[in-house]
């Protein structure tokens, strides 16, 4: 009993708020530009699906093309810093840079180099740039986390620069590179919906694209519903992820 | 003839001195326990024999070439993300040897430890016990000179670790390295080696040392006779003195 109220409690909170919601705006006479009933939201959601669906597409496959990018680019970069820790002095101040840039600010000159005609490819840059620091700093961190004992062994039986890195450093940073891919791939999201907010233009039409057209005509309906198509997106995606580090741990570990 | 030799060795640390003057001879094929109370210095004395540190002053001389001396930690230190098989090949393949022959040698080195069925198994799958035993294959299997063990069954339970005492001692028997034996427990020093150094409490220096009489490996009912309980007494005694030091 109590575990299926714990199972249920989440759902019960948001029906709860969203009867409350529609309620208030019948009862009150709000105006639907200003806050539409769940209901308006609900029709919205299903007269656009399709439109919502495909905008989403767009966005997401910004978002996973900048994830495996900004992987390439970290996972070289780690090797790298295995071999010679002198890699990581020389990267970090400039990662730490890119990564407290705030991605909108860094959009506009992006698209100029990008190009007017090809401004996905400044989204798909703009979330590598978000990506990219989660998955780098979780490799370093890695790195640096096998066990000093291993490290020893290392030094005793003379491994090799290469050896050390390929055989110890790499392996042992396996966890935290999943962890950094699972935040990555949140951050890519985001850095994608940013960079088209960014973008602003008809080009490319993502989720972000739909909530500003949307906005545009005071849909508000609309907007609010592709605002809940990005959120079930994330979740999935966030869901994905963490059964995936789970998948990718167990395999690690070997149970 | 010595395999390895500490001469008035010293260990500074930032924090403070950590070994020293502290001196120690193990020829080869001899079996040497460590003991003395935490702190005292025993595995700053263990990485020092081993070479994987240089004393501060003093003089450490190590006849063994690369892949001659072997340690094992007081966990089993076994890569998580390789089988046990694999584990213990490592040593092989990083001094070159063939993949295949590695992975035969490995294989016939875990048999040896009475693992053969657990070669494919990872180390999370193993118990503390095996997970030791496959650490002393790894150590075992690069035929080493010089074995080095770091307080080895501390984390296991009184059975395993009798077990695996024995155990260690027959393999040593086969191949008859030098065995530097670390621990704080007396009667396992004792138990384990045909001669004791007390080390005093840290900075160590040597409180003492005892010639442990009787054949190796053990025979059974070695531990309840009288010149085993007389001998743990005297390393007991040595031990205390170098405590009140």
């Amino acid at each position: 009993m109590s575990r299926l109220l714990y199972a249920i409690a989440p759902f019960a909170l948001l029906g709860a708020l969203i009867g409350a919601w529609e309620v208030a705006c019948r009862a009150l006479h709000v105006a639907p530009y200003l806050l539409p009933p769940p209901s308006s939201v609900a029709m919205a959601l299903a007269q656009n699906f399709p439109a919502l669906v495909v905008a989403a597409w767009s966005t997401l496959s910004v978002a996973l093309l900048a994830l495996v990018i900004a992987s390439v680019i970290a996972q070289v970069l780690a090797v790298a810093v295995a071999l010679s820790p002198l890699t990581e002095r020389a990267i970090r101040p400039l990662a730490s840079v890119i990564q407290v840039t705030p991605v909108v600010a860094i959009a506009p000159l992006l698209l100029i180099w990008a190009g007017l005609d090809h401004p996905h490819r400044a989204l798909v840059a703009l979330a590598v740039l978000v990506a990219f620091f989660p998955i780098f700093s979780g490799a370093v961190s890695g790195l640096k986390a096998a066990d000093p004992d291993l490290e020893r062994l290392f030094d005793l039986y003379g491994a090799t620069r290469w050896q050390r890195a390929m055989r110890l450093k790499l392996p042992s940073a396996v966890p935290f590179l999943l962890e950094g891919h699972k935040v990555g791939a949140g951050l890519a999201i985001i850095g994608a919906v940013v960079a088209e907010f960014g973008a602003g233009s008809g080009k490319v039409r993502g989720l972000a694209w739909q909530i500003l057209e949307a906005g545009n005509r005071l849909q508000t309906a609309k907007m609010i519903a592709a605002l809940v198509v990005l959120g079930a997106m994330g979740v999935a995606l966030h869901a994905l992820l963490e059964a995936g580090e789970k998948a990718g741990l167990r395999w690690w570990r070997g149970r | 003839m010595s395999i390895a030799a500490l001469r008035d060795v010293e260990v500074d640390y930032p924090r403070g001195r950590a070994l020293g003057p502290f001196t120690l001879e193990i020829g080869a094929g001899e079996i040497v326990s460590l003991v003395g109370p935490s702190g005292c210095g025993k595995s700053t004395a263990m990485r020092l024999l081993a070479g994987l540190e240089a004393p501060t002053r003093g003089e450490a001389a190590r006849t063994p070439g690369r892949g001659e001396t072997a340690v094992v930690f007081q966990a089993p230190t076994l890569a998580p993300w390789l089988s046990a098989r694999a584990n213990v090949a490592l040593p092989l393949e990083l001094a070159g040897v063939a993949r295949a022959e590695a992975a035969a040698r490995a294989g016939a080195a875990l048999a040896r430890v009475g693992l053969a069925e657990a070669a494919a198994a990872r180390p999370a799958q193993l118990s503390g016990g095996m997970a030791m035993r496959v650490a002393l294959a790894r150590a075992l299997v690069t035929g080493p000179k010089l074995l080095l063990l770091d307080e080895p069954f501390a984390a296991l339970d009184e059975i395993t670790r009798r077990a695996l005492a024995d155990d260690v001692l027959a393999l040593g028997a086969e191949t008859r390295p030098a065995i530097v034996f670390v621990t704080h427990n007396v009667e396992e020093a004792v138990y384990m080696a045909s001669r004791v150094v007390v080390i005093t409490k840290g900075p160590g220096r040597v409180a003492g040392e005892v010639a442990v009489e009787g054949p190796l490996p053990r025979p059974t009912g070695f531990r309840t006779g009288a010149a085993f309980r007389a001998q743990v007494e005297t390393v007991s005694a040595l031990l205390a003195q170098g405590m009140a030091a």
